[in-house]
């Protein structure tokens, strides 16, 4: 599964100006809401969920990424949003540390597959140093579709 | 002393693991593996057959799309090499993460 394949740009960030986590998730649901990605009137279920799932154990999991994720059945295939921020947002983070690029992903419910795939593509390319660098460098959601175009094509960016 | 020491040192041991919950090697699980892998002092290196990661990094885990029924070969290498099999072998395939195996 390529990356590119399953974000919504519409619905990217890339100048978050958020007030902590939650504020953060609020805002890239509902700019896939908004976008039409969701099924109508789930928002804020999505939202809540969400939340309560990164109350568990958060999913910030070092290096200044964040990858909130649920499984619902308010979509029909995987979709993600991403978030930017340049001033850093307390995730509650693996290593403590800020989290400035967020992706958000909502799987569907009955397609446990279909989440491990999207999972193995944004990790692939997040575990790379120079990739968070670019991301975290993007300023339009041009510039994210730009990269990922670009870091599926070359599996070592 | 010293070569008690490089024989422990050397111990390796490896096993395949199949992962056996419905919902597969998602990032809760992973938190799991990666925490027991920990534990130990010893290298370990977990593939799935095309990628070959490191046991510990909880990314490069999530990046195996280990599905319901992959099988994952599993090496470590060092002082607790066995221990560290034996207690991922159990986080595996008798506990399967604590979550609900496929519906038959």
């Amino acid at each position: 599964m390529k990356f590119r394949d399953f974000v919504c740009f519409e619905a990217t960030i890339t100048d978050l100006q958020a007030n902590g986590r939650d504020d953060v998730i609020t805002q890239l649901v509902s700019s896939l809401d908004k976008a039409g990605k969701l099924e109508e009137g789930k928002c804020r279920e999505i939202t809540k969920e969400v939340i309560k799932r990164e109350n568990e154990a958060s999913t910030g999991l070092g290096k200044g990424v964040a990858v909130p994720h649920i499984k619902h059945k308010a979509v029909k295939s995987v979709i993600a949003s991403i978030g930017q921020s340049s001033t850093g947002i307390d995730f509650f983070a693996l290593d403590k540390q800020p989290v400035y690029s967020v992706i958000l992903l909502i799987s569907p419910a009955d397609d446990p597959d279909e989440h491990l795939q999207a999972m193995e593509s944004i990790f692939k390319h997040l575990q790379q140093e120079r990739f968070r660098k670019f991301l975290r460098q993007c300023r339009s959601a041009k510039q994210v579709e730009e990269l990922l175009t670009e870091a599926d094509e070359d599996p070592s960016l | 002393m010293q070569a008690e020491e490089d024989t422990l040192e050397n111990e390796e041991y490896e096993a395949e693991l199949e992962i056996k919950n419905a919902e597969g090697l998602h990032m809760r699980p992973a938190m799991q593996f990666v925490d027991i892998a920990n534990r130990f002092d010893s290298e370990i290196n977990v593939s799935n057959g095309e990628t070959n990661v490191d046991g510990k990094s909880i990314m490069n885990i999530s990046m195996l799309a280990a599905t319901c029924g992959t099988k994952l070969r599993i090496k470590a290498k060092g002082p607790d090499a066995r221990q560290a099999i034996d207690a991922l072998r159990e986080l595996v395939e008798e506990k399967h993460f604590d979550e609900p195996t496929p519906k038959k």
